[in-house]
Order: C-alpha cells, then sequence, then structure tokens
C-alpha cells in the first residue's frame, strides 16, 4: 500500500479537480504575508490545540499576534506557532487506505474480551 | 466528477457530517462560502469603522476601554473569517482587494453614521443582537473551519450586546437629555437592524440552495421574526419604545406582527448609495494604501533576518 504525503498549506487542496479559485491573481499574492498555523495549550497539562491562523512577516510577529487575536481571554498559557508551509497532511482520497484496517480489528479494544462477573478491577 | 461524487456530497450534509476543506466539494458550493464567508469578514472589519468614531469620544474611561475592547474582538472576528475563507482556495490580499474594490458586499448596517453616543450603545444592543441571531445557527454550518471560526466569534459576541444595552440603561435612568438620545438612537437604528436579515424569503435567491447545503439553518424571515420577539421585549426593560406603530403582539401566532420594511431603502444602501459607503470605502482603502510601506518593510526585514541566520558568523573561528 503507497500512501502519498503530500506538501499542503493549511486548507490547501491540492492542484487537481477545482482547484484554487480562479479568480485569485497571483500578482496578489506577491506581497502577502506567509500563513501561520496557531496551537494553544489552554492550560497546564494538556495538549496544544489547533485554534486558527494568521498572516505575519516572521516568526515574532506571528507570536505577537496569536497572542493578541487567540488568548484575549485567558484562553492560554502557551503558544506554538507554524507556518503554514511546513504542515504535511494526509490526503482525504487516502483516509479509506489508511483508518479502514482498523475497523476490522476489535479485538484491539478491551469490550473484545468476555471475563466471568467475579474477576474485579479489570 | 459526476453527478455520483454530488450526490456522496450531499449525502455527507445530510448525516451532518462536516465537510472540510480538502474534500471535494461542488464549485457553487465553494464560490457560495467563499462570497458568504469574505462578506461576513468584510462586516467585521468595516463594522470597526462607526465605532472607531467614538473611541476618542467615549464618555468616561471604563465606556472607552470596553469600547476598545469591543472593537478589538471585530478586528479578530474578521481575522478568523477571512482564514476559514483562504482554506477554500482564495487569498487575503484578493479578498482585501476586492473590498476596495467596490466588488464585495458587506453587511448594508455599516453604511449608517453614528451621530451620537447612545448609537454605539443601540450598535452593541441591535446591531450585535441581529448578528448573534445570524451568527448562533452558524456555529453548525456545514463547512467546518466557517463552524469552527462562528464558535469563537459567538463567545465574544454576547459581551458586545450586553455592553451595549447597559449602556443604553443608563442613559434611559439619565437626564432627560440622555433619554432623548437614547429613544433617537433606537429610531435610527431599529429598522437598518431589521434589514440585516436580508431579503424576504420570497425574494432570497440564495436561501433555498444554501439551506439545502446546510449552510444556512433558518430562513431570513425566521431570523428577523426572533429577532423583533426578543427586541420588543427587552425594549420595555428600557422604558423605550421602537418605532413602529405596527408592532403589536399577535395573541394566535404567538408573536410580533411588525410593520412594513422599506426595501427600497435597502437596495439603495446595498447598491452603494446608503449615507456612509463612501466613506467607509475610502478609509478602508487609505488605511491599506498607508500601510503598504509597514507591510513591505516588515518582510525585508524577515528576509534579512533569514539571510544573516544562514551566513557564518563573520568572527567564528
Amino acid at each position: 500500500m503507497k500512501i502519498g504525503i503530500r506538501k499542503f498549506f493549511y486548507g490547501d487542496y491540492g492542484e487537481e479537480k477545482n482547484s484554487a479559485a480562479e479568480s485569485t491573481a497571483s500578482r496578489e499574492k506577491i506581497n502577502e504575508w506567509p500563513l501561520w498555523e496557531v496551537f494553544i495549550r489552554s492550560k497546564q497539562g494538556l495538549d496544544h490545540k489547533h485554534a486558527g491562523s494568521l498572516h505575519a512577516a516572521d516568526a515574532a510577529m506571528a507570536m505577537e499576534n496569536a497572542r493578541d487575536v487567540y488568548t484575549r481571554r485567558n484562553e492560554g498559557v502557551s503558544i506554538w506557532i507554524v507556518e503554514s508551509k511546513y504542515i504535511h497532511a494526509s490526503n482525504p482520497d487516502d483516509a479509506d487506505a489508511l483508518f479502514d484496517p482498523a475497523n476490522d480489528k476489535i479485538y484491539r479494544h478491551p469490550s473484545f474480551y468476555d471475563l466471568p462477573d467475579e474477576v474485579k478491577h479489570m | 466528477m459526476g453527478t455520483n461524487t454530488e450526490e456522496q456530497f450531499q449525502q455527507k450534509i445530510d448525516q451532518e457530517i462536516k465537510i472540510e476543506p480538502k474534500d471535494w466539494m461542488p464549485q457553487k458550493y465553494r464560490h457560495t462560502l467563499i462570497r458568504q464567508i469574505s462578506q461576513h469578514a468584510h462586516s467585521e472589519v468595516v463594522g470597526m469603522l462607526p465605532e472607531g468614531n467614538w473611541i476618542s469620544r467615549a464618555p468616561s474611561l471604563k465606556r472607552k476601554v470596553i469600547l476598545l475592547a469591543k472593537i478589538q474582538d471585530e478586528a479578530g472576528h474578521g481575522l478568523y473569517l477571512y482564514s476559514a475563507a483562504e482554506t477554500l482556495g482564495i487569498s487575503r490580499d484578493e479578498m482585501y482587494h476586492q473590498l476596495h474594490a467596490g466588488k464585495a458586499k458587506y453587511s448594508s448596517i455599516f453604511n449608517y453614521p453614528t451621530l451620537t453616543w447612545a448609537d454605539i450603545g443601540a450598535i452593541g444592543w441591535l446591531v450585535d443582537g441581529a448578528a448573534i441571531m445570524n451568527q448562533v445557527p452558524l456555529c453548525r454550518t456545514s463547512f467546518g473551519p466557517y463552524a469552527r471560526a462562528m464558535v469563537r466569534v459567538c463567545k465574544e459576541e454576547s459581551f458586545h450586546q450586553r455592553q451595549g444595552f447597559e449602556s443604553l440603561l443608563v442613559l434611559s435612568k439619565g437626564t432627560e437629555e440622555q433619554k432623548r438620545m437614547c429613544q433617537d438612537a433606537i429610531n435610527r437604528w431599529w429598522w437598518p437592524c431589521l434589514m440585516m436579515f436580508g431579503p424576504p424569503d420570497d425574494e432570497s435567491p440564495n436561501t433555498l440552495q444554501s439551506m439545502q447545503w446546510k449552510i444556512k439553518r433558518f430562513s431570513n424571515d425566521e431570523l428577523r421574526q426572533k429577532f423583533v420577539d426578543m427586541i420588543a421585549e427587552q425594549v420595555k426593560v428600557l422604558g423605550m419604545t421602537l418605532p413602529d406603530p405596527d408592532l403589536k403582539w399577535n395573541e394566535e401566532s404567538k408573536q410580533y406582527d411588525f410593520g412594513e420594511i422599506d426595501w427600497a431603502e435597502f437596495k439603495q444602501v446595498i447598491q452603494g448609495n446608503g449615507p456612509c459607503n463612501k466613506e467607509r470605502i475610502d478609509t478602508r482603502r487609505k488605511a491599506w494604501n498607508e500601510g503598504a510601506w509597514v507591510r513591505e518593510a516588515a518582510i525585508s526585514y524577515a528576509a534579512k533576518q533569514t539571510k544573516q541566520a544562514q551566513e557564518p558568523l563573520k568572527f567564528a573561528i
């Protein structure tokens, strides 16, 4: 089984079928600041979670903007930012190949095993 | 991409499975969303302008910091929404370009002027109240990034409405002049707020398809009615009235009947002939043009930093 890993901007859907809105003039994009993804840890002990995205010229500006946009009401205690072009995403077309094999392996779940009621704490 | 793919797409929608950016979608779904989300984003951004007029004129420091916080929220809401639209393949700059070129629409309400301080309260209570009516169902809209952006927006929006009502409540208990100012603001904002919900259902070309795709969940008229029923009760607490002689509780339908909306005015404002259309767009263009050197300088600085980091240190041993 060969799973293609492709480089995507967040939300990009590739070049083929129904690709980028034709109206997007490329000249408009030349001076656009890069896109960054923002991940927020809402409190100590929890994972960072994707909060959204923003444009910024560099990492320092992205960090400041992320603070201002995504943590105005105590939403976070820590921020990760990563430029969107560095995110690699699985392709929706591969979803079956990737995730279906888990469906028929019910023995991976504890509920697959019938135990007598006398067995406690298991 | 035949009918089959479109049927599968509709099945996903019917099963309440969210559509994510990289999933297949009909071109028209994509374009409808780009239009709707970018208009929504433009509304948030242009919506800062009538309020900005009062930052330096707020009656107290308390009101000033509240107003600043609210306007900062609106900028954030614009950003959440632009980001959601970008996932559909349109660039941020292209959306700005559409707005500045006068090609993109935004909510008609922001083309009305803010003449007195009471207008700021009325905007919070009525304009944001109407916006919330529209936005709460959008938290369940079928396109994932739009729904997630709306959840964030709605969390923040209720502060806007409450501060507006509270601000009017203070005026309504004040001097005769303050009371007059309060009533005057309500009178001027009421009808434009009802127009915010868009044309009536039998004249709204986009509603049917958007309902089928679950982009929208309620029609314009349904949401407008809910808004009227809510405000008609709240206005009593202020001891004020709504400027509609036909507004009356209907015992049979268990809702308020209300008068005819001046759709000719709505069309004029939408077409660019409202009291402030030109001023709003001019202000946006000016901000964009005068900020060009900042955008360019930041890019140059970032490029320079990257280059320096790659070069070997001159004094390295």
